[in-house]
């Protein structure tokens, strides 16, 4: 797909960081559901409406997430062909964190998620505009979100495939600075940053989830 | 001190080798561990067992030949030594010592413990050189003026032995770390810069034909670099890399 193992490395950070920016800017429409429903009904009603986030930004969303996991799973099945003979002891956690050596593990769970995010929000979603097309209701999404997180299993999942990006995040956020070439005086200032924001975002996404899920009783 | 070492055998290139088990004894704290090694292969050969075959050449962590793989790391247990430098009393008495071969497709074993590794010379060979023009012209590397900071990085990244350990370590088998140190070497000098753009490319691409594997920043490769070669050296290569790249 890339040829150049430097090029592929830095085609995942650029896709990863973009998911990062995305992530930060859905968990800041999702966190108004707590303090406000028609702010969350206005932010939700313009982003499901607005052509260019539809048929602009959204493709593009579409496009960075399947590169991403494409792209993962790729570099894993190379990365696998390039130790054909397995060592029978391999101390792994002496000189990396789990999260590193890990990061097909936790992707492949966020992936899994993703199945089920779509399942819950997009594809009805969809559905609603574009197969039924119903009429436009600008105050229908924060009781659909609301509905979704009354059930326990749901929040549970939900919970942990969060716990499952923030390891991925713990990783993937500083490494991708790293992928892009920036290793200076910055970098731990950088790595700090990375870290908590690997840890507030999956965690505000869970309060979020929470909240309703106990609100709903 | 008495050991127990499982040992990987292989006959030869071809060959399907398997761990085989040697118990050792009498081996004394202040021997070096390729000196275990020797009093192994001297009690095999007593036994009339084919010696250990493994890579050794100046036993005193410059040349880079020894290789082992032991306890599930790169030259053992020991920070920034070479498999020479590390000594048995980094081990307690009873132990069991797993010793393999560094496992690459890029490096695939000759014999035993020893692995061919000549796929770092063609990388090497790709553009980890300057060339000089040696018509009587040549200026003295001394009157060209370079930061010290600079000067510094190019050294500490000249310091690598292309052990090879960096690969061994990682757990997708990639090579960044060498290939980076000597794209380093050179970029941070005046004399490199000449070729900074070819020199990326070639050895890169020599990198990536060798089949090793894509580096995923996990770092392991750092820390058991007998020579404490940085990732800061990674993040240049990836620079240099997208530079040149943009350049031609």
């Amino acid at each position: 797909m890339i040829p150049s193992s430097i090029a592929r490395k830095v085609a995942m950070a650029l896709s990863g960081l973009f998911l990062v920016v995305f992530l930060g800017q859905h968990f800041t429409i999702n966190l108004t559901s707590v303090f406000s429903r028609s702010v969350f009904n206005e932010l939700s009603h313009f982003m499901g409406t607005n052509p260019l986030v539809q048929f602009i930004l959204q493709p593009i969303l579409i496009f960075g997430v399947v590169f991403h996991f494409v792209m993962g799973f790729v570099l894993e099945l190379q990365n696998r062909a390039a130790r054909n003979n397995k060592y029978s002891t391999y101390k792994g956690s002496a000189n990396a964190n789990w999260m590193s050596r890990n990061m097909i593990l936790s992707g492949a769970v966020v992936l899994s998620f993703l199945g089920l995010h779509f399942y819950d929000f997009w594809l009805p979603e969809m559905n609603y505009k574009y197969i039924e097309v119903l009429p436009e209701d600008p105050n229908r999404y924060y009781e659909e979100l609301v509905h979704k997180f009354v059930s326990p299993v749901r929040v549970g999942l939900y919970t942990l495939s969060f716990v499952f990006l923030a390891l991925h995040l713990l990783h993937g956020f500083g490494s991708s600075f790293q992928s892009m070439g920036l290793n200076n005086k910055y970098t731990p200032a950088i790595k700090t940053f990375t870290k908590i924001y690997a840890i507030a975002i999956p965690v505000g996404f869970v309060f979020i989830a929470l909240f309703h899920h106990l609100n709903a009783f | 001190m008495n050991l127990t070492l499982k040992i990987w055998r292989q006959a030869n290139a071809q060959a399907t080798g398997s761990m085989e088990t040697y118990p050792i004894e009498n081996v004394s704290p202040d021997m070096s561990f390729l000196e275990m090694m020797d009093v192994l292969n001297e009690q095999l050969i007593q036994q009339g067992i084919d010696p250990v075959a493994f890579d050794h050449d100046c036993r005193e962590g410059i040349c880079g030949m020894c290789s082992m793989f032991i306890n599930g790391e790169a030259h053992g247990p020991d920070r920034l030594v070479t498999t020479c430098q590390l000594h048995m009393r980094k081990f307690k008495d009873g132990d069991t010592i797993t010793i393999e071969p560094f496992r690459a497709k890029a490096f695939p074993v000759v014999k035993d413990l020893a692995v061919d590794r000549s796929a770092f010379d063609r990388v090497q060979h790709a553009g980890g050189f300057v060339s000089v023009n040696t018509s009587g012209n040549t200026q003295d590397a001394n009157a060209i003026p370079i930061e010290k900071h600079d000067a510094d990085r190019a050294f500490d990244a000249a310091t690598c032995i292309g052990c090879g350990a960096c690969v061994a370590t990682c757990k997708n088998a990639s090579a960044m770390l060498f290939v980076s140190a000597k794209v380093s070497q050179y970029a941070l000098l005046p004399q490199g810069k000449v070729e900074a753009t070819d020199r990326v490319l070639n050895m890169v691409k020599q990198m990536d034909e060798e089949g090793f594997g894509n580096c995923t920043n996990t770092g392991a490769c750092e820390v058991e670099c007998p020579k404490g070669i940085s990732l800061e050296n990674i993040a240049r290569m990836n620079r240099e890399y997208l530079s040149a790249s943009l350049k031609v």
